[in-house]
Formats: C-alpha cells, structure tokens, sequence
C-alpha cells in the first residue's frame, strides 16, 4: 500500500498526540518520585538506573523533566486554550458587530501586538502575583492576538461572499448565519491555531520560569530546572540542563509537528495530493 | 404587486464616476421583464439594487409603494450568474437548501432535485444542479418577484430549458412577478419579455 | 467543407485523464476519478473547432491536458499528435507558447505586477519583439497607451484582446481557446470570434473549448459535443440546421432544447462521475436505449461527421439511423458492437 500525504500526516499527528499525552500523565504519575531528595546519589551522570542523571539533592532528573514538561504542557493546554477562544470570540465579534466595534478591537490587537510578547507577560505575571494563576493569565492575555487578527480578516471576506449575503436577504440573523455558514470555515483555522500556540505559550512559560518571573522554585517546572542547573554547569554537571533542554525542544517541535500535521489534514486544497 | 425603481443612482467608488444614474423602472408582477443595455452599463449593480444587496446612492425601491425590508426575508430575491459561488462550499446541499423559507417539496420535485444530492457537498455537483438548489432556495412562499441575472449562462442548453420551462410555469402559477437578465435574443424571445432600455 | 481532405494540425484520440483523489473528506484511501473518459477531436488546417459541453462537465482539462498544464495527482491516456507527429511531454513543452498557444478562461493569467506590453513581448530590450507585440496591439485597436498598463488598468475587453496577442506572439499554428467569451458582451465576443476567424483563414487551426452551443454555432466550422466525459458527436456546423441531419440523441434532445428551437426540456441530468451508468452515459436518458448500448461504443464516421452512439453502424447514413433512434427498433446487432480493436 502507497503512503499517501493524508496518511503520513494522520501518523504524525497520532503520534504527537500520543507522545505528548503519555509525557503529560507520566509526569503527574511520578511527581511524588521527582521530590524525593537521596543523598546517597547526588550528582550522579547519567547511567541506566537513572538515564538523565540526578541533581546535587540526589532528585532523579528523568522525574524531574518528565513533571517539568508535564506542567509545561498543561499551562499551555490552558493558556493556549483560554488564548485561542478569546481570539475566536473577539475575531468573530469585530467582523459581525458594526465598525465600531472593529475599530475598538482591531486596536485592543494592535496595542497588545505592539508590545514584545515577553514583556507584558512579565508585568501581567509579577502583578498577579506570579505563580501558576499568573503565567496562565499571562500567558492567556498575550497570544490571542495573531489568531484574532487571522479570523477577523477570514470573517470579513466571508462577509462579501455571495452565499452570505443570500443568506442575509434570505432573512437569517447574524448569529445564525455566523453559527451555521462561518463557523465551518473557521474551525479549520481555529483548530490549527490553537495547536501551534501550545509550542509558544510552552516556550513563554520555561522563559518566565527561568529569569524568576513565573513558577515559584518549589515546582520541578523545566523553566526552574533550567535556571538551577546554570549553578552546576560549570562544575560539569552537562546533564543537568541538557536533557531537560532537549526534552522541551522535542516537546515544542512535536507540537508543532502535529499542528501542520492537522492542517494538512483539515485543509481541503490538500485532499487532492 | 407592483416593484418600482425610483430614480436609481449608483457609484462603487466616487472618483470613477456613476456607474448609473436617474434610472426609472416599473414592472408588474403579472409579465417579464428584461433589463436591456450594454456591457459595462451595470446591469447586475441594477439587480443587487432590485434586489436589496445593494442601497443605491439616490432613490428608492419600492414594493406595491412601500420601501424593502431592510432586514429578514426579502420578497424580492435574485438569482445569481455563477450559482457555484452562491452556495457554501463547506456545506452539505441540503442544508444550503434549508435556507429557504417555507419552501415547498412541489418545487424540489419540479426542479428534478435528486434524494441523492441532498448529502453532497457542492463541488460533485455541476452548475446546473448546483442552480437548481439556487433557484429552489429563492422560491420560498413569501417571494414575490425573482431577478434572474443571466442564470442560465454558465449552463447547457438542456439545463436551461429545464430551468426555464419551470420558472416560467412557477412564477405564472403563484403570480411572481421575473426581471430578466440575458444576454441571449433567443431566450429572451421566448420567455417573452417587455424590454426595458437604459 | 470535407475536413478528411485538409492536413490535421491537431488529432487527439480518446483521451482520458482521471484524477487520483482521497475516496471521501477526512478518509485517506484514494481513488481513480475518471473525468475525461474518452475524448477524440480533431482540427485542421483552417479550421475552428467547438468542443462544447455543460459547465464542470471537465472540458477545461483537455486544454490542460494539450498542453501538460495538469496537476501532478492527474493521468492522462490516449494518444494525442500535433501536425502528424505524437505529441509527448518533451514536445508539449518546446511547443506549447511557441506553435501552440494557450488563450485562458480566466482573465486573472496575467501578471498583475507586470505591465501588459512587456508580459506580451516577453522581452525589454529585444528591438524586433517589441515591434511585433506593437503590431499585434495595432491589430487589436490596443493603442501605444496601453503598453504601459497594468491587468488591473485594462477593461475586460481589453485584457481578453491581451491574452489573444500573448497567444498569437510566438507565431503559433493552434490556438486553444477555453471560454473566451463569458464577461464580455455580445459586440465584443464577436469581434474575438471574427479574430479567430482571421487566424484560422490564414491556415491554422483554434480548437475552441465551451459551454455556449450558440457561439459555436456561429463561428466553429466543425462541433465536437462532450457528454458525461466523452464526445459523443462531431458534425459540420451544417449539421446542425435542422435536427435530421443530427446524429446523436443527446445532441438531438441538444439542438431541441434550444431557445430558437422549441425549448424543450429533456428530463433527468449528467451522471455523476462516480456513478457512471455502463456503456452509454446517455443511456438512461435515452428513448432508444437498448442493451447494445451496455458494452463499449466506439466513434464511427456517419457522413460529414461522426458519432458514438450504438444505434449506427458503419457506413449506415445519418438519416436512416436518425429514425433508428426515434423508433423502437430492436437491436439485434448488439453482437457486432462487442468491444473490439
């Protein structure tokens, strides 16, 4: 049997699902394991009884990243989340209400686009008190914009298209027709959106964690072992950021993986390849 | 019922220039009417008027003497040139279909709608299928005039007689009053039109 | 008007193209979708030939398939020659622009980034090309004005009088027409006609590709109609005078259905491609329709033209099998039709 595009693209996305979906739950499973501190084994290189090694508290690093990269990935579930359906209610809104509404989101877009993603997520964290509640609101508050922008503007040549406006003479509201004739246009878009905003709002979580702004250094979050491991690096202790590291790397560009993935799969213009 | 166009004017773009102006026009829902100019005279700027699309610069339609809804169901209701255009590609034709108001299964038996097409989407049917849920769509029982701007154009001859043979049927039963755009004498010949010159 | 006696620029015979398509929207099992079945046509020297058939009947992919222009999921069978000689992808490639040009559906072709005298001209510096794009311009009422323009400054007229110069630049022998007209009105579509009248008079050939009988009627000299697929007649515009002299039922039920001809409707619609009746795809439709309709029905000559239809064997006259196809003749010869060669 040939493997065709569509095929290949199932695979990757069932695979990055399954991948990232197992990394998820073994990490809450093991979050106990990734504590325990044994000064029996501290600083340990990485052998089979420990793959990644262990830290100078004699925590078990494999623990420790699979926890990090678990947390990692649940505030980006949410914050991405959260994320993507502000950008589906606002995009929505600015094309279906009048201009007026347009102009006031269209500049809410602007105004937050306008300022580095790092920064406001920052302030947004360290004013809410930083912690879990903060980087997701953080999180959630900074990465609506491209996707609000991208639906707003497919919303708005949807408008024009000659079946809406029969639509209209036809005498459906806009609710309905936004429901009934838009939303099946949209939810390609959405979905795909909301996927490759995981890998961000992932990234954006580490680096907050990491320059001290985000999880608080009790959580084995990958941005906090990143951050502890600069102090051992030069005492030669590689593992201690290496596998982490590479672990977030692999988690990021899996996620991005299945989100192109999912495009080629949603996207009708490649049903004929 | 009577459907009145007022001293129609109309510009897409200031700078250009009007597209028409100071156009009159009256027709009786009991006859044919044709709208007749050049290309490039606007006569679909015309219908999307007629038909409530579009609000013209100066000037007002009016049915039996009072203004169109400005919203829900228009009475007035067109039919477009390229019927692949007016039908949501990502849905499937029966819910394109379910549009319509208070249509009648008479009218999807008449238009020779197949059971079969009702689950398709719109890219394995034809135009000439496809216009036939178009034209299905705009009967609905409040309708009462239809503008038909080239509609059968894009299609063969077969599909044209067809479509034609039960709008002319259809809209003397129910007394819909039809403006007519078309480019072909023929045609126009034999729906027997009254010609309206721009 | 014999086209036999004239020297073929372009035969094809039955050609095929299908598609290789995802069975259903979200499922990944592919399939073979036949959108052009069987396709024979011909041009001469002198001539304009109409292949005319019903809008997303697939007629537009015999220009793409001419000319190698289809997307890479598609395959295309049958045997297809230029000037006598197969025309294989190689060839299609140093000929197409060059001998054989390309007038497109859609006015969009052009480069909107690229003013419409150098998109012509293909050229800036090249003194003898330029002048050439001139003289087709002139030819074409395109003042020295419109050089300068860009598509999106050009009327509709005036871009499809562009596309028609493109064409007509590299000195070809066939122009390939697809939906010319549609946009333009009735004054205009004829002065494109009569250019291509002009092309063919001097001795070479447009195939013109359309749904509109009426325009081919009025410029082809010969009419090639395309149903579910196939050809399932070509006859001398003559033909078409009077239903009679018409050999195929569809193009009967065809020519009936025309304003000027009694408007009469035939019942049911195309097949889709993916329920194709066996045999005939008119069949269904047909008054006539009879098991020898079921196997496979070859092109026969039948007079000035020919026809695919079971009903004619031959050398049997236009006339005798035109009340063949009225009546309830049984077929006995259903045998002699059996797939052959």
């Amino acid at each position: 049997m040939r493997w065709n595009q569509r095929k290949r693209a199932k695979l990757l996305f069932g695979f990055s699902v399954v991948f990232l979906a197992a990394v998820a739950i073994s990490g809450v499973l093991c979050r106990e394991a990734a504590m325990t501190t044994d000064f029996t084994r501290t600083n340990l290189a990485p052998c089979l009884e420990y793959p990644f090694g262990t830290d100078w508290l004699g925590r078990n690093m494999f623990y420790r990243t699979l926890t990090g990269l678990s947390i990692s990935i649940l505030i980006g579930v949410c914050a991405a989340g959260v994320s993507a359906v502000m950008a589906l209610l606002l995009g929505l809104a600015a094309a279906v209400f009048g201009k007026r509404t347009d102009s006031v989101i269209s500049f809410l877009i602007d105004l937050v686009m306008g300022i580095p993603h790092i920064l406001l997520l920052l302030l947004i964290s360290y004013a809410l008190g930083r912690g879990l509640r903060g980087v997701i609101i953080g999180v959630a508050l900074t990465h609506w914009t491209s996707l609000a922008r991208l639906i707003r503007g497919e919303v708005l040549q949807l408008k024009e298209s000659e079946y809406i406006q029969i639509a209209e003479k036809l005498g459906h509201s806009k609710m309905k027709i936004a429901w009934k004739h838009m939303f099946p246009h949209l939810l390609p878009q959405f979905l795909v959106g909301l996927v490759l905003m995981f890998p961000h709002a992932i990234l954006h979580e580490s680096s907050i964690t990491f320059l001290g702004f985000g999880l608080s250094a009790e959580q084995p979050a990958i941005g906090v072992i990143l951050s502890e491991s600069m102090t051992y690096l030069i005492m030669g202790n590689w593992w201690l950021a290496l596998f982490p590291g590479l672990m977030l790397v692999l988690t990021v560009v899996l996620f991005d993986l299945g989100g192109n993935a999912l495009r080629s799969i949603l996207d009708p213009s490649s049903v004929h390849e | 019922m009577i459907l009145e166009g007022k001293n129609l004017s109309f510009a897409y773009d200031e700078k250009a220039g009007k597209i028409f102006s100071g156009v009159n026009l009256r027709v009786d829902s009991r006859e044919h009417a044709a709208i007749m100019g050049p290309s490039g005279f606007g006569k679909t700027t015309l219908c999307k008027i007629l038909a409530g699309y579009l609000e013209p610069d100066t000037g007002e339609v009016l049915l039996d003497g009072a203004p169109l809804p400005k919203k829900g169901y228009c009475p007035v209701q067109m039919i477009w040139q390229h019927p692949e255009r007016a039908v949501n590609p990502r849905l499937r034709m029966k819910d394109t279909l379910a549009d319509g108001q208070e249509m009648e299964e008479r009218i999807i038996q008449a238009l020779g709608i197949e059971e079969d097409w009702m689950n398709r989407y719109p890219q394995e049917l034809s135009g000439g299928e496809l216009q036939r849920f178009c034209i299905a769509r705009a009967l609905g029982k409040p309708t009462k005039f239809l503008i038909a701007d080239e509609i059968s154009t894009m299609l063969d001859m077969i599909t044209q007689s067809q479509i034609w043979n039960f709008l002319l049927e259809e809209t003397k039963k129910r007394g819909i009053g039809l403006v007519v755009v078309s480019h072909s004498e023929a045609l126009l010949e034999r729906i027997g039109v009254r010609r309206i010159f721009l | 008007m014999n086209s036999l006696q004239k020297k073929k620029i372009l035969e094809i015979r039955e050609l095929s193209v299908s598609f290789r398509q995802y069975a259903d929207k979200r499922g990944s099992r592919q399939t073979s979708l036949p959108v052009i079945s069987k396709l024979s046509v011909s041009v001469g020297e002198g001539e304009i030939v109409a292949v005319v058939g019903s809008s997303g009947s697939g007629k537009s992919l015999l220009a793409h398939a001419i000319l190698d222009l289809l997307p890479y999921n598609a395959s295309v069978s049958g045997s297809m020659y230029f000037q006598g000689e197969p025309l294989d992808k190689a060839r299609i490639r140093a000929l197409r622009g060059n001998q054989i040009a390309f007038v497109p559906q859609s006015t969009t072709y052009l480069d909107p980034l690229m003013p419409v005298g150098g998109q012509v001209s293909r050229t800036r510096k090249d003194k003898e090309k330029k002048e050439k794009q001139r003289k087709i311009f002139q030819r074409y009422g395109l003042g020295p004005e419109v050089d300068g323009r860009y598509p999106f400054e050009c009327s509709g007229g005036m871009t499809r009088r562009v596309l028609l110069a493109t064409a007509l630049m590299g000195d070809p022998k066939l122009i390939i027409a697809d939906e010319p007209t549609p946009g333009m009105d009735l004054a205009l579509a004829k002065k494109s006609m009569e250019d291509f009248r002009a092309f063919a008079d001097e001795g070479n050939g447009v195939l013109l590709i359309t749904h509109d009988i009426e325009l081919a009627l009025e410029t082809a000299d010969r009419i090639a109609v395309f149903y579910a697929g196939m050809t399932v007649e070509e006859a001398p515009v003559a033909d078409f005078a009077s239903e009679e002299t018409l050999r195929h039922p569809y193009t009967k039920a065809l020519w009936r259905a025309m304003p000027q001809n009694g408007f009469q409707p035939l019942p049911g619609f195309q097949p889709y491609v993916k329920d194709m009746p066996k045999g005939c795809p008119f069949g269904p439709r047909c008054s006539g329709y009879s098991k020898g309709c079921q196997g496979e029905i070859s092109m026969r000559r039948v007079g000035n033209g020919s026809v695919r239809c079971a009903a004619y064997r031959d050398g049997m006259s236009g006339s005798a099998a035109g009340q063949a196809d009225e009546s309830a003749n049984p077929r006995a010869w259903a045998e002699a039709e059996a797939p052959g060669a």
